[in-house]
């Protein structure tokens, strides 16, 4: 391990994978993939069902099996890989980044590195998070903790059991556990339509008997030590619990599938700024955070449904790390530097996103007397300019979706295309059309026969289209088809 | 024989305990439970009491300032988690200012230092998210928060380093005096420890006793919520406990902007002192409790009306407190009486009862010992002081040790470097030195309370497989017998592909 990097990753899961694995291909010559667990895979490991790799290598893959593929590639590479360690903090640098981290091998370590890809993946929501009532017995896990003792450590972890929350690892080891010769009760959703893909509820729960309960939800957990019996409910339109629609299972486990977190705590405490929808760090067009030279993707960024999706969007993400390096940002802002300060004829050219404003800008930078401010004016300028954020397109939603990734795009920096990924609000049972606008007039618009808030969307804005965007924010929106 | 034996090993029998081993006795501590602090010393609101809230006459006003003082030092003398925060009494109106008024001469009686009467517009500078309509607020400067378990651990700890005995899995049925001693019947639980390979598949196992006679001339009744039947065991029923529960919120200290920097309480009611706002020593911050009557003495069930309850008042105080960041809920049983205060009398021949011990009962704990000590000192027991008395404890915390040492010492101490709680920063090194103490951890939980693995915001969901394997593997324990807390709470019920594990249809 050396003391500085180009580029450090920060889990080594499939995103982590993949996005060193591309920064490697964009001409990285210094990287460092930093993981907790004592191999590399990520959540991967623990997934031994099939149906990954569809999309992304055109087999149906196990989760191990896609894992091994991405990891087999990184051995040929040169790459550093640290396993069993853990990363503590980060703290930005104006030049470049450091990192703290830590293990049992290596001790205590201060690293540097000029660009840091943040691929910690996510963690599973609580009943804590969810508040539900009765007593704190032994036999209630969520469902990848589960997943976890089953899969890979090779215990059972109860005979009769509920899952609440139809989300897809729920539903996964609603399958796993019957095959493990368990009673599965019921799965209870507290929403009126399933969390999980499509495929999953009907391989996972229907072709097992398992019923679904929807607008259902466990209202009490009985049992000293151990769950006893649980008690579900139906709730009203405002997630009420309905008297007299009780139900009591006699079960000794409930799992939990009730959402996942993306794990940003180290994120927040570098400063990088989160989305309150996502969980996830706000990003650009190629995955960089609010502060320069850091980037994110995978389920750190939001919750994915597919691997596949996380390995495209990590290999952006690495792409883009190493664009950064390689640029060398601050030769770049050097040259800009000169022509804020010199020469106004190149600030016209259509390389920068509002020429007019950006050139009235810098007319006012140096039309200050005092040298110190101008300089200063001058300074704040160029960066802003090398880095594009104060030029560029926001991404705005009305109620029928509830996020996008990207949040924001800087125009001048997407090469062809950018994929936009977002989950609609409310299931959409009917044809429909996801449409961008610009103002009043249409961008953009996409045809889905139906749409799910369980399904992650993605559509591909061209660079064509949004240049010829005039406003700063871009609405997207589901809207009848006419 | 023992020369004294203290029944219920919450924070006030391991205060006593701490305070006897210092003696030339032979000491021994009895707990129904697997662990020590499994009853109101592990659910409560972790807050040492300024001193101004109880009446002056009663035993809770006279011993709240001494326990206080006396808490701070020993979280300093045993290396127990605790911040002196201060607090605040807030007011929303002009009759709760009285009220403030009231308890700040109440206080004064009482021996507080400090205390203060500020305007709103003061305390908002000084805690900026309380509510703009609140008008005035008490602060007292004498008060904080500490980690209650850890506490009540390590008194108990130090008092086995001692020479206390510590019986776990205890219960006592009877108590008979014999002429000049106690014989005190226990149920022993069998755990889990030492069961086979194959008992595993029976959680019926844990539920078999065996009875036992201990004995001892003297009994010291700390049992808490069942202090009433022990003390029916050896005189007439002279109070009678009335379990009164509190529901928390426990929020993430990482998800939610510094909500408050010191204990905030609304203004005291019949009911008691209401639903707090305070920090905790993790972190943290803790929202709660209500107060309601409950049949079962050990129901520490949560419930969602309780819940919506605190979450509104919490609101009222902090109004940008958001309870969607809640990581935990949890409850505590809290020993109220039909007597109205802490009842400590000699009611028996060498009986003392230290009964229906409720807040500010943890406050209080080091000062009621120091009342129990006297009690036996008065009947001619401790008449000499151990000359060989180790006091004092060092825990090695890694998020402690300062930056530039850090490396230093994980190169010479290797499982240091491995993070076993993501969500804490604990590390392996932690865990087993844990295990190495005078009272070891027995279950994850247990661990938990040592070590702070799981109190964060996954809540043992990432950790709580790990933990099981270190604790299985540094006490030769098969995992399949670990218990997440108390007698019979197994977390696994065997392995995948054991047809023993499958579940036994009924037809
Ligand atoms: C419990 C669970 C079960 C799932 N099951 C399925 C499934 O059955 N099918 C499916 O299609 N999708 C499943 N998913 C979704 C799946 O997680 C994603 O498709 C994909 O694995 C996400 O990849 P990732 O690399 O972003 O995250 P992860 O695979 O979670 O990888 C993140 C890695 O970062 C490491 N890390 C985190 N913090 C640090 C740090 N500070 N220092 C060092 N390393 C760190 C972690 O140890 C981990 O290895 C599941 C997700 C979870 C959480
Ligand atoms: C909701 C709540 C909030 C509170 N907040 C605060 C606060 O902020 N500050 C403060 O100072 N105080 C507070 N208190 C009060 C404080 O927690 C208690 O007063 C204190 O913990 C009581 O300690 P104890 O040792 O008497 O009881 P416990 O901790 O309950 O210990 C009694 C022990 O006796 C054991 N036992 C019972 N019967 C038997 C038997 N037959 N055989 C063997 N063992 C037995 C039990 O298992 C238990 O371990 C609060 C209490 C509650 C419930």
């Amino acid at each position: 391990m050396h003391d500085e990097y180009e580029l450090i990753v920060i889990g080594g899961g499939p995103a982590g994978l993949g996005a060193a694995l591309s920064a490697r291909e964009h001409g990285l010559e210094r990287i460092l993939v930093v993981e907790r667990d004592v191999q590399l895979g990520g959540i991967l490991n623990q997934c031994i069902h099939n149906g990954f790799g569809l999309h992304y290598f055109g087999e149906e893959l196990t989760g191990p099996e896609y894992a091994a593929r991405l990891i087999d590639r990184l051995n040929g590479q040169a790459i550093d890989v640290l396993c069993d360690a853990m990363v503590l903090e980060i703290i930005p640098g104006e030049n470049g980044h450091t990192l703290r981290l830590m293990s049992a091998d290596c001790g205590y370590r201060t690293v540097g590195s000029q660009a840091i890809i943040l691929a910690m993946g996510c963690r599973e929501r609580t009943r804590g998070a969810i508040q539900i009532p009765g007593t704190r017995a032994a036999g209630i896990f969520t469902a990848g903790t589960a997943q976890r003792y089953v899969n890979i450590e090779g215990y059972m972890v109860g005979r009769r059991i509920i899952i609440l929350g139809s989300g897809d690892i729920g539903l996964i080891m609603a399958r796993r556990m019957v095959l493990e010769g368990a009673t599965v009760v019921a799965c209870v959703e507290i929403m009126p339509y399933p969390g999980g893909l499509t495929r999953n509820i009907v391989q996972c729960l229907q072709d097992f008997d398992i019923p679904l309960y929807l607008s259902h939800t466990i209202t009490r957990i009985e049992g000293k030590q151990r769950v006893e019996k649980v008690i579900v409910q139906e709730v009203d339109d405002r997630f009420h619990p309905i008297d007299g629609t009780d139900i009591a299972f006699d079960v000794d486990t409930v799992l939990l599938s009730v959402g996942l977190i993306p794990e940003n705590e180290l994120s927040r405490a570098a400063g990088v700024e989160i989305d309150s929808k996502t969980s996830g760090p706000i990003v650009y067009e190629n995955g960089e955070t609010s502060v320069p030279g850091i980037f994110a993707c995978g389920n750190v960024l939001h919750v994915h449904d597919l691997v596949d999706f996380v390995t495209t969007e990590s290999e952006g993400a690495g792409k883009a790390a190493a664009e950064y390096v390689l640029r060398r940002i601050d030769v770049l802002e050097k040259r800009i530097y000169e022509k804020v300060s010199h020469d106004d004829v190149n600030l016209q050219s259509p390389s920068y996103d509002d020429p007019q404003k950006v050139a009235c800008e810098a007319e006012h930078a140096r039309a200050s007397h005092d040298d110190v401010e101008r300089s200063a004016l001058i300074d704040d300028l160029s960066k802003k300019l090398v880095q594009g954020r104060s030029y560029c397109l926001s991404i705005v939603r009305d109620e029928t979706i509830s996020y996008t990734v990207p949040q924001r795009i800087r125009v001048q920096r997407v090469d062809k295309q950018v994929s936009v990924f977002f989950r609609v609000k409310n299931p959409q049972k009917m044809p429909k059309c996801i449409v961008f606008r610009d103002g009043e007039r249409i961008v953009a618009s996409f045809r889905r026969p139906y749409m799910m808030p369980g399904e992650m969307e993605r559509v591909t804005l061209t660079r064509e289209q949004l240049d010829d965007v005039c406003g700063n924010e871009l609405l997207i929106s589901v809207e009848e088809i006419r | 024989m023992f020369d004294v034996a203290i029944i219920g090993a919450g924070v006030v029998g391991c205060a006593v305990a701490y305070e006897l081993s210092q003696y030339k006795l032979r000491a021994a501590l009895i707990e129904k439970e697997n662990d020590v602090a499994m009853g109101a010393s592990r659910a409560n609101t972790a807050i040492i009491h300024g001193g101004y809230d109880p009446a002056t006459h009663t035993l809770m006003g006279r011993l709240n300032v001494e326990g206080m003082r006396r808490c701070f030092e020993l979280c300093e003398e045993l290396d127990v988690e605790h911040k002196k925060t201060g607090s605040w009494v807030v007011a929303f109106d002009a009759t709760q200012r009285t009220t403030l008024e009231m308890l700040l001469e109440q206080g004064v009686a009482n021996g507080c230092e400090g205390l203060k009467i500020l305007e709103g517009d003061i305390v908002r500078s000084r805690e900026p998210n309380l509510s703009d309509d609140i008008v005035a607020a008490l602060w007292i400067p004498e008060s904080g928060v500490l980690n209650p378990w850890e506490f009540t651990l390590a008194m108990a700890e130090v008092a086995v380093r001692n020479g206390v005995t510590f019986m776990p899995n205890t219960k006592v049925c009877g108590l008979t005096w014999r002429q000049d001693h106690y014989e005190i019947k226990s149920h022993t639980i069998r755990s889990a420890l030492n069961m086979s390979e194959d008992s595993s598949f029976q959680q019926e196992y844990h539920r078999e006793t065996d009875i036992i006679a201990i004995r001892a001339h003297y009994v010291i009744n700390a049992a808490g919520v069942g202090s009433d039947l022990i003390h029916n065991m050896v005189a007439p029923p002279a109070f009678e406990i009335v379990p009164t529960r509190g529901e928390y919120f426990l929020l993430d200290g990482t998800a939610v902007d510094h909500l408050v920097g010191s204990v905030v309480f609304p203004c005291p009611t019949r009911a008691g002192k209401g639903v707090t706002v305070s920090p905790t020593v993790h972190g943290d911050f803790l929202i709660g409790p209500n107060s309601e009557v409950v049949a079962d003495r050990e129901d520490t069930a949560v419930t969602g009306g309780a819940l919506r309850d605190i979450a509104q008042k919490a609101h009222r105080v902090v109004p940008s407190l958001n309870v969607r960041t809640s990581i935990r809920n949890f409850a505590g049983v809290r020993a109220n009486s039909t007597y109205g205060d802490f009842f400590i009398e000699k009611s028996a021949t060498n009986f003392i009862d230290l009964a229906a011990i409720k807040s500010p009962g943890l406050t209080c704990a080091p000062a009621i010992a120091r009342v129990a000590r006297e009690m036996l000192q008065k009947d001619g027991l401790l008449k000499e002081k151990r000359d060989d008395w180790r006091g004092g404890r060092r825990i090695i915390r890694f998020k402690e040790i300062p930056e530039e040492e850090r490396d230093a010492f994980v190169r010479e101490n290797p499982l240091y470097g491995r993070v076993i709680c993501r969500c804490e920063t604990i590390t392996e090194g932690e865990i087993i030195a844990s295990m190495k103490r005078e009272i070891p951890p027995v279950s994850i939980d247990g661990i938990k309370r040592r070590t702070g693995t799981g109190m964060g915001r996954c809540q043992g969901g990432f950790c709580g497989p790990r933990v099981m394997e270190i604790l299985a593997r540094e006490s030769g324990r098969d995992p399949l017998s670990i218990e997440e807390d108390g007698c019979g709470s197994t977390i696994l019920i065997g392995r995948t592909k054991d047809p023993r594990s499958r579940e036994v249809s009924s037809e």
